[in-house]
């Protein structure tokens, strides 16, 4: 079919598995899917700087607190370091490396990934938010799922945001002497979200079930030169004895308890089904024929969830590679490409205010459930307008030197449609010019 | 002004300014209605007992509260046992005028101490969080709509960015937010809707309804001065949004504007945060008192914007949860349990504080600390959706507020 002709793959290669093209970085001649393909199980990069990490993080929460503390007996006003500030670090952190990296898989998987694992902002997460994509997340996006998912679970971001670490086994030690209770959120949400899915098979015992294997991870104080809170595992707020989830006993165990829990949902069949379903829907979108998701389940079961394999198998695909672009692409996907193709954004309008207005805040999807997937969510009347609002103060920014026509050339070449290419040739201004390449079809869905 | 005007007018086709616009007609007792329904969500769990306080009741000093609130003139009496904070001299003014309902000691089933946990009960109206497939039960409301003859399903209207929990479903819904960018002027959005047109239906549509919706407020704003052309840097409106209180009345305002209009949605939904008072919350004087005067000018705009259909409609204000009876060592109070709910408009049978009142004594409160709840937030919904909207008894009890068929829902609540 003539619309899969490498035209069409080399848009498909930008958008629907990057970021975009970057002018600045020389086209590819090769097969688009080849270097698709051959950024998988490549070394993942960091986004650059100094950036606190999870323990890090901690140190920052547990200053907050006393610098509150303390300016309330002084009646001061408490100077700190807030979990606002380190997000819009991570945020420009990483707007930086999608600007210039030359693996943008990497960048579009960190970015499923995080979302697949969500972390809201509430509860400070934002202060470990970062920490957990680039502890747990990026070292394992090629590597084992079980690895990942462990390294999320028991992170600070994700004990802060699910108020794990303040549930207490009600027969634990903490439990009968101040008689606090379970909080079931990280229970529900890792069977839910993270491992089996909606649909798979567990019960609301089970999660209560879950959630008191959680019980005890939260933050302990440990450290040689004095005093230091991370996150881990406390005994003596654990709920003793043997539980039952999906009809497996796991026997007492403190902390093994949860490790033997981990390890077999990460390799459930349900796990597989849920999880390569995502990923499709985040890549591929409505479209895409079930047998992608299916085959992909298949070889995550096959691998033990080895994420190298799987991204493999959805890239070398053709299923992935026949869906017409037919999502619309979410607001920091569009910032992203925008910053690549202008090799870089101005800084007004300001990056946080033009996500928050674009409906998509940085670091605070509206629930565990992370930003929504459908292939329209972001096409709502609201959304698509104010996209053009932004994208003409946008290109009102920017130098004159950009042409969009040279610009659409570079990156795009014969991709671009002729409808397109003729509203830029058209266009009464340059500024238009770089506002309809912005809001183009090409450049909105992919 | 103007000129622009007539062009997104034309823009917009055939004068019809809203693509979701349909009319339910409820048939009362009371006769014919086209009901319109807002529900103002306040985040962060409004301090119930600050906002109405209970003078009358044996134990009010003695339970609390803010002291300031036994000062002259910091309360306004509604009946014997409970006054009202003077930083709401409009919804005073409304409930003399018996279109405000004051609901006391009312809770969603929710019991434990989380924002979000707490606001997904509120707004998906389940029993638990351990119901999967989240969706908003205003949303499953525009789906049992009764529909008017020879219009398209029924849509809402959420005033942000994207679609809060409360509206989320497979009923559309449109977003509408304040001007953040200066507006694409006409020339740009009509090359780009050229261009969507020949490649892109779905985007031409949303950007024709986007341009559109931008447009009705251009209309309704030309008589209101007060929104300047902004700076060419498109900035100026974001940096003058900051301040809470002046966001809580231009939202409302922006809502009832498009609430007022003959083909304007029927059903719609607002937020303002700020209710999270755990330190010096001052109220009488102070951060939660401005926050009560910012939500006494969103009532005032609403009363104001909606009086074309005032009478039609009901605006019901509701929270997560409400906060410790007592003050914490910080003179603010924490998360706590029972709080109120209004109702306002012209249909509401107002001038009445509804409550089982539970008692402010230390023995009377939920675990000790909180006011107690008796009044269950989806009985009270459900009222309004019956009576307001015409919805059936079973639909309630099982689509809208599932599991619920036990619940009694507040009868006399319209009318």
């Amino acid at each position: 079919m003539l619309v899969y002709d490498r035209i069409m793959l080399r848009r498909l290669a930008h958008f629907r598995f990057g970021l975009g093209p970057a002018p600045s970085l020389r086209p590819s001649e090769a097969d688009p899917r080849v270097a698709v393909l051959a950024e998988v199980g490549q070394p993942v990069p960091q986004p650059p700087g100094d950036l606190p990490s999870g323990e890090q993080g901690v140190g920052l929460y547990v200053a907050r607190q006393r610098a509150i503390r303390e300016a309330r007996q002084r009646k001061t006003r408490a100077q700190f370091v807030s979990p606002t500030q380190v997000s819009d670090r991570e945020l420009f952190a990483r707007m930086d490396l999608a600007r210039t990296t030359r693996t943008p898989l990497h960048e579009r998987l960190a970015l499923h990934w995080a979302n697949h694992f969500t972390i809201g902002g509430q509860n400070y997460s934002s202060y470990f938010a970062g920490a957990m994509e680039r502890e747990a997340i990026r070292p394992n996006m090629f590597g084992r799922f079980g690895d990942m998912l462990r390294g999320c679970t028991v992170h600070p971001a994700m004990l802060f945001y699910l108020g794990n670490r303040s549930s207490i086994g009600p027969l634990s030690e903490i439990g009968r002497r101040r008689g606090l209770g379970l909080n079931e959120n990280l229970g529900r949400e890792l069977l839910e979200l993270h491992t089996l899915g909606v649909d798979g098979g567990y019960t609301q015992e089970d999660v209560q079930e879950v959630a008191r294997i959680l019980t005890g991870w939260t933050l302990v104080t440990d450290g040689t030169d004095g005093p230091v809170r991370r996150a881990g595992f406390r005994a003596d707020m654990h709920e003793p004895g043997a539980r039952r989830v999906l009809g497996k006993r796991y026997p007492e165990g403190g902390a093994e308890q949860l490790e033997a829990l981990l390890y077999d949902l990460a390799r459930h069949p349900a796990t597989a089904r849920h999880v390569t379903r995502r990923l499709v829907q985040h890549f591929v979108g409505e479209a895409a024929p079930p047998e992608l998701a299916a085959g992909l389940a298949k070889v995550f079961q096959d691998t033990e969830g080895d994420l190298g394999a799987v991204t493999r198998a959805l890239v070398s695909n053709p299923a992935a590679w026949s869906v017409p672009p037919s999502k619309v692409r979410p607001p920091i996907e569009l910032l992203m490409s925008a910053g690549r193709v202008f090799g870089g954004l101005p800084p007004r309008p300001a990056l946080r205010r033009t996500l928050l207005v674009m409906g998509q805040p940085y670091g605070r999807a509206p629930s565990p459930a992370g930003w929504p997937e459908e292939d329209d969510a972001w096409a709502t009347p609201e959304a698509i307008k104010t996209r053009l609002d932004w994208a003409l103060v946008a290109a009102g920014q920017l130098d004159a030197s950009h042409d969009a026509r040279a610009i659409a050339e570079l990156a795009f070449g014969d991709g671009l449609s002729e409808d397109t290419r003729r509203a830029l040739q058209r266009a009464e201004s340059g500024r238009q010019a770089l506002a309809l390449l912005l809001m183009s079809p090409e450049f909105q869905r992919r | 002004m103007a000129a622009s005007l007539t062009r997104r007018a034309a823009l917009s086709g055939v004068g019809t300014l809203f693509a979701w616009a349909y009319a339910p007609r409820v048939s009362s007792a009371a006769g014919s209605r086209d009901a319109r329904l807002l529900v103002l969500v306040l985040r962060g769990g409004l301090d119930g007992l600050a906002a109405v306080p209970a003078v009358g009741d044996p134990a009010f000093d003695s339970a609390r509260l803010a002291p300031e609130l036994r000062e002259a003139n910091a309360t306004l009496p509604l009946d014997g046992i409970f006054a009202l904070n003077r930083n709401l001299p409009t919804l005073a003014a409304m409930y003399r005028a018996k279109e405000a309902l004051i609901v006391h000691a009312v809770a969603t089933p929710y019991r434990d101490r989380s924002h979000f946990d707490a606001q997904g009960l509120l707004e998906t109206g389940y029993p638990s969080l351990a119901m999967g497939n989240r969706t908003g039960w205003l949303n499953r409301v525009l789906a049992a709509l009764p529909r008017g003859e020879r219009l398209p399903p029924p849509g809402g209207l959420a005033i942000s960015a994207t679609i809060p929990m409360i509206l989320r479903g497979p009923a559309p819904v449109e977003t509408w937010q304040k001007q953040i960018f200066r507006y694409a002027d006409d020339d740009t959005i009509s090359r780009l809707l050229d261009l969507y047109e020949a490649k892109d239906p779905a985007l031409a549509e949303a950007l024709r309804r986007g341009a559109s919706l931008d447009g009705a407020l251009d209309l309704a704003e030309a008589l209101a001065p007060e929104r300047g052309d902004e700076p060419e840097n498109g900035m100026a409106a974001g940096q003058r949004t900051s301040g809470g209180g002046a966001d809580m009345a231009s939202g409302a305002a922006a809502a009832a504007r498009f609430m007022a209009q003959p083909n304007g949605p029927r059903v719609a939904a607002v937020s303002f945060g700020g209710w999270d008072t755990h330190v010096d919350q001052g109220s009488v004087q102070g951060r939660l008192a401005r926050q009560f005067e910012a939500l006494d000018k969103a009532l005032a705009a609403l009363r104001t914007g909606l009086q074309p259909v005032w009478r039609d409609t009901v605006v019901a204000v509701v929270t997560e949860f409400g906060r410790t009876v007592r003050l914490n060592g910080s003179r603010g109070t924490d998360h706590g349990v029972g709080t109120i709910a209004l109702l306002l408009g012209g249909a509401v049978r107002g001038g009445r504080v509804l409550a089982d009142w539970p008692g402010l004594r230390t023995n009377q409160l939920y675990e000790g600390r909180d006011l107690n709840p008796t009044t269950d937030l989806r009985a009270v919904m459900q009222g309004v959706l019956a009576e307001h909207l015409g919805l059936d008894e079973r639909r309630l009890a099982s689509d809208i507020f599932p599991e619920t068929a036990q619940l009694a829902r507040l009868r006399g609540l319209i009318g």
